[in-house]
C-alpha cells in the first residue's frame, strides 16, 4: 500500500461530519499554522514541499503564493478552483464530497497565508449537490470558531462563500473563472496582467485547484521537507488519479508517485487491469487534453525504461513518445475501441466549449470535429488526416488561452500513433461504420502480465 | 407574475451578500440559476429583465450571460431532463447505447421534449462521472452505471413522482 495523505481518512464512517473529521485529528494544521506560523513561514513550507498545482498545468504552488502582490489597502483573494471539466477527471469532486472539511482546512491555512478574508470556491455548476456538502461543512467550520471573525483569536477574519458555475469547460481556465466569478462571460483574459496583480476585481488573487489546496494540510502537519521526501524528483507528495475508460476498477486513487504506469493499470489495489478479458490498447493518463500514448510507448519509453506515474517520467519523450501528467484524469482505451471516435468526442467537446474569442480556436475546432466525423462515417479521404493535420498545427500555440492547445494535441497524438487506424476507416468505410470500432493490432506487441 | 417570494428574495439577498460593495454583478450566475429553479426551469426574456432589474444591470448583460452558459435553458424544457453524457469516457463505456435507448423509450431525439411536456433528452458533455459511466444527470443528481434497465425504473420513478404531485 502507498503512502495516503488526502484519502488516508476517506473510509471512516461520518467522515463528512465535522466531529468525526475533528476527532480524527482535523484542523490541526489550521491550529499549528495561525498560532505558531506566520504568512512567509506557511510560504516557505509550501516552498520546500515541491508541491505542484494540481489542475494540470504543475506550477510549483509555493512559487506561485510567493508572486501575489501585496499594494497597500488593497484586498487579496483566494480561489479555489473546483470547475473540474477536464474530460476524464472527476477526483475534485471525490475529495470535496467525502472530505469537504479536508478542502475548508487546507482553505484557511492557504487564506492565512496570503491574507484573504473572503475565499470563493468555484465549482462546476452540475456538482449542485455537492455545493450543499461544501456550505454545510463551512457552516460547520464557522460555528466552531475556525472561520469568521478573529479566528483563534489571532486577528485574522475569514470566510469562504461557494460559487456555482453555470456548465463552461472554459471557466477552469483562471482568468475565465475569474471573469465568471465577476458575473460575466467566460472569456479568458490576456496575459499579462497576471491574476498574482490584478486578479478578481482587479485585486491581487491567487487560483489554485482543489486537490493542490487540500495538499497544503499534510504539508503544514508534516512540515515541507518530509513531504518532499515522498515521490521522485520534482514529483514530491501524492497525486489523486481518477481512473476511467475499460478497466476492471474505475474510480479515485491516491498513488505516490513512484509506482510503474504497469502496476497502476494491473494490479489489483488500482485499476485492476483490463475489464472483460481484452487487452491494453492505449491511454491518455492525464485528462482529454494530453496526447494519448498507444500501449507499447505507455509502459515504457521510448528507450524502453519503465514508465512511472510521475510528472517527468509521463512526459519523457515529449510529444514526440511520450504524454503528460495533466489533471490525473486517466482514460484507458481496449483494444477494440476505436481511436478516431475517441478523437472525434474530444474534438466535439472542444469545439462545444471554445469560448470563440479566437479565431485559430473557434474556427479550427470546429473544423477538426467535421473532418474527423467524416472519417469516422465512413465519408473521410486520405488528404482528410493532412488536413486535420495542418489545422491542428495552426491552432497550437496562436491563441489567448490553452484551449487552443488543449483541443489541438489530442489529434495530433491521436494521428502520431494511431495513423493507419485513420487510413483504414478511410479505406473501409462500410466496415467502419458496421464495426465502429479501430484496429485491434495495436495490442499484439503488448505484453500482458499474467 | 415574474418576481420572487419573500423566501427566494432571502436567498437572493444572502447571494449578493457574499460579494462585497459594489460587485453585485458577481452573483449573477447563482441568481439565475435561482431564477430558473423559480420560474419553470428556463429562463424567459421576461425573467431576465426582472434579474436585470434585481442586480441593477443593463438587460443585455444578462442576456450575454444567459446564452454563453450550457446550464441556463433559453427554451422551455421537460419536467424531467435527463442530461446524458456523451465525451469520450461515457461513449468507451456505451452511452451511445443508452442515448438511443432513452430516445427509443420516450419517443425523442436530443434535444426534443415528449410532448406532455414530462421529459427532455440531452446530451452533454463530461460531467465529471467518467469512472461511473454511463452517466446522465437529472436535476440535481448524478445517475450513473447506467443500464437500460436502470432506464426503465428512472423513467417510472418520473412518472409516479409526477403523478403523486398532481
Ligand atoms: C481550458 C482550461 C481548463 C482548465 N480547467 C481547470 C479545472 O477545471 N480545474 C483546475 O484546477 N484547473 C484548470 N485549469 C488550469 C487553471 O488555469 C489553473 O492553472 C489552475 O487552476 C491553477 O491551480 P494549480 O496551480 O493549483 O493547479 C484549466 C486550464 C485551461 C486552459
Ligand atoms: S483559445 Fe479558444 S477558449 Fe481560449 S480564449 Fe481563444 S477562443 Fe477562447
Ligand atoms: S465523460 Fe461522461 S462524465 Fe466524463
Amino acid at each position: 500500500m502507498g503512502v495516503k495523505l488526502l484519502l488516508e481518512k476517506a473510509q471512516v464512517a461520518g467522515i463528512r461530519s465535522y466531529d468525526v473529521y475533528r476527532r480524527e485529528g482535523g484542523y490541526r494544521s489550521v491550529e499549528k499554522a495561525l498560532k505558531t506560523m506566520g504568512p512567509e513561514a506557511i510560504v516557505e513550507e509550501v516552498k520546500k514541499s515541491g508541491l505542484r498545482g494540481r489542475g494540470g498545468a504543475g506550477f510549483p504552488a509555493g512559487m506561485k503564493w510567493s508572486f501575489i502582490a501585496k499594494p497597500e489597502g488593497v484586498p487579496r483573494h483566494l480561489v479555489c478552483n473546483a470547475d473540474e471539466s477536464e474530460p476524464g477527471t472527476f477526483k475534485d469532486r471525490y475529495l470535496m464530497e467525502f472530505l469537504p472539511h479536508l478542502l475548508i482546512e487546507g482553505l484557511i491555512v492557504s487564506s492565512f497565508a496570503l491574507g484573504s478574508n473572503d475565499t470563493y470556491i468555484y465549482i462546476r455548476g452540475e456538482y449542485a449537490w455537492i455545493v450543499d456538502i461544501l456550505e454545510a461543512a463551512i457552516g460547520e467550520a464557522k460555528a466552531n470558531g475556525w472561520l469568521g471573525k478573529n479566528i483563534l483569536g489571532t486577528g485574522f477574519d475569514c470566510n469562504i462563500h461557494v460559487q456555482r458555475g453555470a456548465g463552461a469547460y472554459i471557466c477552469g481556465e483562471e482568468t475565465a473563472l475569474i471573469e465568471s466569478l465577476e458575473g460575466k462571460r467566460g472569456n479568458p483574459r490576456i496575459k499579462p496582467p497576471f491574476p498574482a496583480v490584478q486578479g478578481l476585481w482587479m485585486r491581487p488573487t491567487v487560483v489554485n485547484n482543489v486537490e493542490t489546496l487540500a495538499a497544503v494540510v499534510p504539508i503544514i502537519n508534516m512540515g515541507g521537507e518530509e513531504y518532499a521526501k515522498i515521490g521522485v524528483g520534482k514529483s514530491t507528495g501524492t497525486k489523486l488519479i481518477s481512473a476511467c475508460g475499460n478497466i476492471k476498477k474505475p474510480g479515485v486513487y491516491e498513488i505516490d508517485m513512484t509506482i510503474s504506469v504497469e502496476e497502476f493499470i494491473f494490479s489489483d489495489e488500482y485499476c485492476g487491469g483490463i475489464a472483460n478479458g481484452k487487452r491494453l490498447k492505449a491511454c491518455i493518463p492525464g485528462g482529454s487534453s494530453v496526447p494519448i500514448l498507444p500501449a507499447n510507448l505507455l509502459l515504457k519509453t521510448a528507450k524502453g525504461e519503465t514508465r512511472y506515474m510521475n510528472y517527468e517520467s509521463l512526459s519523457d519523450g515529449g510529444f514526440a513518445t511520450g504524454s503528460m501528467m495533466g489533471s490525473g484524469g486517466f482514460i484507458v482505451l481496449d483494444e477494440e475501441q476505436c481511436v478516431v471516435k475517441n478523437t472525434l468526442t474530444f474534438a466535439r467537446f472542444y469545439r462545444h466549449e471554445s469560448c470563440g474569442q479566437c479565431s485559430p480556436c473557434r474556427e479550427g475546432t470546429g473544423w477538426m470535429e467535421k473532418i474527423l466525423k467524416n472519417i469516422e462515417y465512413g465519408k473521410g479521404k486520405t488528404s482528410d488526416i493532412d488536413l486535420l493535420w495542418d489545422i491542428q498545427r495552426k491552432i497550437e500555440g496562436n491563441t489567448i488561452c490553452p484551449l487552443g492547445d488543449a483541443a489541438a494535441w489530442p489529434v495530433a497524438a491521436a494521428i502520431r500513433h494511431f495513423r493507419d487506424e485513420f487510413e483504414w476507416h478511410v479505406k473501409n468505410p462500410e466496415e467502419s461504420q458496421k464495426r465502429n470500432y479501430g484496429l485491434a493490432h495495436y495490442a499484439d506487441a503488448i505484453h500482458v502480465p499474467a | 407574475m415574474t418576481k420572487f417570494n419573500d423566501t427566494q428574495l432571502q436567498e437572493f439577498n444572502r447571494l449578493v451578500a457574499r460579494y462585497p460593495e459594489g460587485k453585485q454583478k458577481s452573483a449573477l450566475l447563482p441568481v439565475l440559476h435561482l431564477a430558473q429553479e423559480s420560474f419553470g426551469g428556463w429562463l424567459s426574456s421576461e425573467t431576465m429583465d426582472y434579474v436585470a432589474e434585481l442586480l441593477q444591470l443593463n438587460p443585455i448583460e444578462v442576456y450575454e450571460v444567459a446564452t454563453f452558459y450550457s446550464m441556463y435553458n433559453l427554451k422551455p424544457v421537460g419536467k424531467y431532463m435527463f442530461e446524458v453524457c456523451q465525451t469520450g469516457p461515457c461513449m468507451l463505456r456505451g452511452s451511445d447505447n443508452i442515448i438511443a435507448y432513452i430516445g427509443e423509450k420516450l419517443g425523442i431525439k436530443p434535444g426534443e421534449t415528449t410532448p406532455d411536456g414530462m421529459f427532455t433528452l440531452k446530451t452533454v458533455e463530461c460531467l465529471g462521472a467518467c469512472g461511473y459511466a454511463p452517466m446522465m444527470q437529472l436535476g440535481k443528481h448524478f445517475r450513473e452505471h447506467l443500464t437500460k434497465d436502470k432506464v426503465d425504473a428512472i423513467i417510472a420513478e418520473c412518472r409516479s413522482s409526477a403523478a403523486a404531485n398532481n
